[in-house]
């Protein structure tokens, strides 16, 4: 980030939204915060229109209180209850259509690595799971097998969510959903699985029912993606609107789900990406 | 080698500078034109028949004059590598042909949307079934609202010129739109043909995103909240109003080009012969084919003019209101089924019962002249017939 960029105009300074003079006194940028400094500084999300006990909106303030360098990450991401939340947030994120998430990173990715070769930029999926799944997986596995130098994280709610609450290959077999009038007939597609096959360096299956293991895979895969290759993060992250839960118990309803084998946390490193991050964290 | 550049003003160089004999086809001729164009990036996916001119661009990457090059997985991913690379800053170039453009059609009024300009050279050819590879240019049709503006190359020193001067134009700070330079698929990218070349060291100048009207999306260009209250998403009058201002705003920055384009490119039509009561109107390899039809007219006493189109958006709705005004016949042939140059001359001029709308070949066959000038010679049988002209 340039310096100043943030800075207000001298004589701009009462006219501009209270939230952005917080963020340009009290933001995270170049200060190095992770989810244990919540509270403390001003977060990239405010005033996010999802619904109450959203657990993608938990997963997501999560996730950008993990960035390790939020003042040098443009996120891509695509169409969804995701990219309602996304115009309140205070990074470069691009929205430009359902599914093509990974494609566009991949052009953004290497523009900013011809533009800016002496400086890292992270370039960052934050997707649903339709789009990263279904309409988008194609790009999205590609992206991998080409081995772009992108994160990909995917918030799972297991639902399209955002036009209704249909069936999506993350929705787990049975489940009765539109578009899945008597429930779903195949199992839910086991992404992490894939990604580590084709070739992603670093993949984990979290929840934010673990905030500290959910903002420890993200900051890894953002690293791994930096410096080794693609990098893959599922979150599982409830909806309590299409699924009838009560909003206060999405927490609840993960570690039930954990507890019943329905839902396990994953990770896969590669060797090449866990003797990096071993000289990452030994230095920490 | 975007550093090699040793000209203030290439605009002016390459519409009045020197030039060399070239004996090249028309995909030669797109990778000349990206040669000297300092891309940064270019993404390529095959289909017939544009796949030769991105391989002589990836030939043009291993030597080091583009920045970055790749085959991507399917054209939708490609339109949509090529955004994310413009989002970030890069020139760009990509090309697809027929069923890649319909495959890759979402992505054309994003970049619009996007302001972003990038420039793609589309080597028209056949969609649907039965299958078809053969040159026919019904994709235009089809392309006519997204917002890009339309270059269509008569021959293969029109699809290397318009593919510089698209840059040029397209990355305008007043205008800042996606361009499409379109060629009709095998007579032009397979021919061989004489072209005039700008010397080899010419180049443009390197693409400068501070200059675009929309910011880069790189965490260096203010604001940081770029779609702070978004445009979508939300169900109320500010948010219609605001994206309704957006997109009149990209039907304006497309009028905005029209200057531009006289500056560029000469003009957004040609006229031969003005003043006729006759006239051929016609864009891409039917001008060529028209230009032959009149000289089959004129041996035969029928005097006829020739329009060619240039600039199918911004359409030339004034240029050709004047060059007709005192014609009784406008004869317009094409190489598709569906007639859209017809309708979109029949919607800009008064007395459109003048506008014939043929003749139109498609399915990959020719158009001789013949063919153009027995339309002619009809038009003006049918108006004696009628008691008119």
């Amino acid at each position: 980030m340039k310096t100043g960029m943030l800075k207000i105009s001298p004589g701009f300074e009462d006219i501009m939204p209270e939230e952005y003079r917080e963020l340009v006194d009290n933001g995270p940028y170049g200060k190095n915060y992770g989810i244990g400094d919540l509270g403390s500084f001003k977060e990239l999300l405010e005033e996010h229109p999802l619904c109450a006990g959203c657990g993608l909106a938990l997963s997501l303030r999560l996730t950008l209180a993990s960035l390790p360098m939020p003042e040098e990450t443009v996120i891509v991401g695509s169409t969804g209850c995701s990219a309602l939340a996304f115009p309140q947030v205070a990074l470069h994120n691009i929205h430009s259509l359902f599914g093509n998430q990974n494609a566009v990173a991949t052009g953004v990715k290497r523009a900013l690595k011809l533009r800016f070769p002496d400086k890292e930029k992270d370039v960052v999926v934050i997707a649903g799971d339709g789009a990263t799944a279904d309409i988008g997986l194609d790009m999205v596995m590609q992206s991998w097998l080409r081995r772009e130098n992108i994160t990909t994280i995917m918030l799972d709610n297991e639902a399209y969510a955002n036009t209704g609450g249909q069936e999506s290959g993350m929705s787990m077999p049975g489940t009765v959903l539109n578009m899945a009038p008597t429930g779903k007939k195949f199992p839910k597609l086991s992404l992490p699985e894939i990604a580590h096959t084709s070739g992603c360096d670093y993949v984990a299956a979290v929840s934010p029912a673990k905030p500290k293991q959910l903002a420890k895979a993200v900051r890894r895969a953002i690293l791994v993606a930096r410096k080794i290759g693609p990098t893959y993060v599922q979150i599982f992250s409830p909806c309590p609107t299409n699924y009838k839960l009560n909003p206060k118990e999405t927490v609840s309803v993960i570690r039930q789900r954990e507890k019943d084998g329905l839902y396990q946390t994953k990770e896969f490193i590669s060797e090449e990406a866990q003797a990096f991050l071993n000289t990452v964290e030994e230095k920490k | 080698m975007c550093s090699d550049n040793n000209f203030d003003d290439p605009g002016a160089m390459l519409l009045n500078g020197p030039r060399t004999r070239a004996f090249i086809t028309g995909s030669e001729a797109v990778c000349e034109a990206v040669k000297r164009a300092c891309v940064d990036m270019a993404i390529a996916y095959p289909i017939t028949p544009q796949s030769e001119s991105m391989h002589l661009i990836g030939d043009l990457y291993a030597k080091g004059y583009i920045k970055d090059y790749y085959r991507a997985e399917n054209e939708f991913a490609v339109m949509a590598a090529v955004h994310g690379a413009a989002l970030g800053g890069g020139r760009v170039f990509t090309a697809t042909s027929g069923p890649g453009t319909l495959r890759a059609m979402e992505m054309f009024p994003v970049w619009a949307g996007a302001r972003q300009p990038i420039v793609c050279a589309f080597m028209c050819r056949g969609v649907s079934l039965p299958p078809s590879i053969q040159p026919e240019n019904i994709e235009m049709g089809m392309l006519l609202d997204t917002g890009m503006l339309m270059f269509h190359a008569e021959n293969g020193q029109d699809f290397h010129d318009m593919i510089l001067q698209a840059y040029l134009i397209a990355e305008q700070t007043d205008v800042h739109l996606p361009a499409g330079v379109f060629a009709d698929g095998f007579f032009v990218t397979h021919t061989r043909e004489e072209m005039m070349l700008p010397p080899e060291d010419f180049r443009l100048l390197p693409y400068d995103s501070n200059l675009a009207p929309v910011p880069t999306f790189d965490m260096e260009t203010p604001p940081m909240r770029i779609t702070r209250d978004p445009l979508l998403n939300k169900s109320n009058f500010i948010s219609s109003s605001a994206n309704a201002s957006w997109h009149q705003e990209i039907l304006a920055a497309a009028e905005r080009a029209r200057k531009h384009i006289r500056r560029f490119m000469g003009g957004l039509i040609e006229v031969e012969n003005p003043g006729s009561k006759v006239f051929i109107a016609a864009s891409g390899t039917a001008v060529s084919q028209s230009r032959e039809a009149i000289r089959i007219l004129q041996g035969e006493g029928i005097d006829a003019g020739l329009i060619k189109i240039k600039s199918i958006r911004p359409f030339p709705e004034q240029e050709l209101k004047d060059a007709v005004e005192g014609a009784d016949h406008i004869i317009v042939p094409e190489f598709n089924a569906g007639g859209w140059l017809a309708r979109e001359i029949r919607a800009s001029l008064d007395r459109n019962t003048r506008v014939t709308a043929g003749p139109r070949v498609f399915g990959g066959m020719t158009m001789p002249p013949w063919l153009i000038a027995d339309e002619v010679k009809s038009a003006i049988q049918a108006a004696k017939v009628n008691g008119g002209n």
